[in-house]
């Protein structure tokens, strides 16, 4: 009885996570277009979508930024975890406070804070800026995943690796950075569905230039939107799960 | 060697750099922009004032950060509400059958949560699939109106915001020892009592991170607010946005953010004091 209550309430609230996802599935491949009535099942929506040359363009913005922003900020995240667990050196506590204050602000304080840093510049909004903003809001968590997989680093290996005459380089290269890759996968990948996931620093820290999909859809849900974008979401979906299992997947690895 | 230390040196000095450009140094100016005043031309103007802090002490702004904060603490007790439960049940499952359970947990919030939200415009609207349900059942006569209602803004934060809180009860619920239970059991406690005797509180840190993690980021969660809540629902978020993007007042924007930062870190510490506080209890 008490099983069956359990599984029962299990259901509603998984039912209650995956409803409005299953709807926007649904009505991507129903061909009545204003009605909710299932009119038959179509592809048209997902053709639709393919000539939506504006569409696909944000889309497209959308993908290219989480890539380049994950991958670069894997990059500093993955020396910064290095650097912090390696070396000891002035300003190291002030380094690891940085990165806790940024894992910890809100969304909008990083958008903001960034937000004056490049009207200070006069950098105009659009690509480079959001890449930047994308990156600061993934590295603090590009730093922690790498460096809590060093805490409890074989010590032992860097040292034979050491007292055989390598170069900090040379250990950097052939001995942390092999046993890290899991992590650092793991990490350009949390950071490409981080990337994908944000609107408010999106919604900030670019132009109309380059615009992306959170965004776009933003300016539509008033206007009334048309099925393509309902195509459009089913594939974003996609892609984030893709990414978010493979982390899984790296992240369980060796451990 | 001295490759070496060139190495270590490059690193350092590249790590030190973009945090200081992309992290310290935006901070750090929007801090000193709280303190600025606003300039005609220019959007700063140096010049010491306090005059946005007290901007944010007119009734306006407050009654709209109460309301704001009432808003985020109700969102936070209902995901508690609803996700207590469900976090025990996905304790309890099979160990086999665990990580999947979690797994599905973790999909829909990986999904843009604007994607997410427009969603739930599909199921609120007027004629959208509740109210088609409803009518088609004939349960209600006309559709309801949820859209733009406050309702709306609990559902939207609650849906996009409900893993936030079952993950860390989840945890919490994973490390009560059963043998405990089974002790309190023992010694004649009936479920209700072993509940609230042992497992709230072992699992009370769990409750206030899952709480912090729903109520905190709910107060900037503007554009739920503005698809789902309509103009009269204002987060801080959208307090912040407006007088960044609308009113041009960035010196006053600022001052609030840093304001809501500055309260935020506040809680934060008094979770870990309080922790610190009953860690050392628990010691014999």
């Amino acid at each position: 009885m008490s099983r069956w209550l359990h599984r029962g309430y299990a259901g509603c609230v998984y039912a209650f996570l995956y409803l409005p996802l299953v709807v926007v599935a649904v009505f991507s491949f129903n061909s009545s277009k204003y009605s909710l009535a299932w009119k038959g099942f179509t592809l048209d929506w997902y053709v639709r979508l393919w000539q939506n040359s504006g569409l696909m363009t944000t889309a497209f913005n959308s993908l290219l930024i989480a890539a380049a922003s994950a991958t670069l900020a894997t990059l500093l995240g993955t020396v910064a975890a290095f650097v912090l667990h390696r070396y000891r050196f002035p300003g190291r506590r002030t380094l690891f406070g940085t990165l806790f204050v940024m894992m910890m602000s809100p969304d909008i304080v990083i958008a903001l804070s960034l937000l004056l840093l490049f009207l200070a510049l006069s950098l105009p909004l659009g690509f480079s800026t959001l890449l930047l903003a994308h990156t600061v809001l993934c590295v603090p968590f590009v730093a922690t995943t790498v460096f809590s997989r060093f805490v409890g680093f074989p010590d032992d290996l860097v040292d034979a690796a050491r007292d055989l005459g390598a170069g900090e380089y040379q250990v950097f290269r052939h001995i942390v950075l092999p046993l890290a890759s899991p992590a650092v996968a793991g990490g350009w990948l949390l950071s490409f569905t981080l990337s994908l996931d944000d609107v408010i620093i999106s919604f900030f820290t670019t132009g109309p230039d380059f615009e992306v999909l959170p965004l776009r859809i933003y300016s539509m849900v008033r206007l009334g939107i048309k099925p393509d974008v309902n195509a459009l979401c089913v594939v974003m979906m996609a892609v984030t799960v893709t990414a978010l299992v493979l982390s899984k997947h790296l992240l369980k690895e060796k451990k | 060697m001295k490759n070496n230390t060139l190495f270590r040196r490059l690193l350092i000095g590249a790590t030190w750099a973009w945090m200081a450009l992309l992290a310290l140094v935006p901070y750090l100016m929007l801090v000193g922009a709280s303190f600025f005043e606003r300039g005609t031309d220019t959007l700063v103007r140096p010049g010491l004032t306090l005059s946005n802090y007290l901007h944010l002490l007119s009734p306006t702004v407050f009654t709209m950060a109460a309301d704001s904060v009432a808003l985020a603490a109700v969102a936070a007790l209902l995901c508690l509400l609803v996700g207590y439960p469900f976090a025990a049940i996905l304790a309890h499952a099979p160990a086999r059958i665990q990580p999947l359970l979690l797994l599905l947990v973790m999909i829909p919030f990986w999904t843009n949560s604007l994607i997410r939200t427009y969603a739930l415009v599909m199921l609120l609207k007027a004629d959208g699939v509740v109210n088609s349900l409803l009518l088609h059942a004939g349960l209600i006569a006309e559709p309801l109106r949820l859209m733009y209602t406050p309702v709306a803004v609990f559902i939207g934060l609650v849906y996009t915001l409900l893993p936030f809180m079952i993950l860390p009860l989840y945890a919490a619920l994973k490390t009560v020892d059963p043998q405990l239970l089974e002790a309190g059991r023992d010694l004649g406690a009936g479920r209700v009592r072993n509940f609230l005797h042992i497992t709230v509180p072992l699992t009370m840190p769990g409750i206030i991170a899952g709480t912090m993690l729903v109520f905190l980021p709910a107060l900037g969660m503007f554009y739920i607010a503005d698809i789902l809540g309509g103009a009269r629902t204002m987060l801080v978020g959208n307090y912040i946005r407006d007088q960044f993007l609308v009113f041009r007042d960035i010196p006053t924007g600022s001052a609030a953010s840093v304001t809501m930062t500055v309260a935020m870190g506040l809680l934060l510490v008094l979770h870990h004091l309080a922790r610190r506080r009953s860690g050392k209890e628990m010691l014999p």
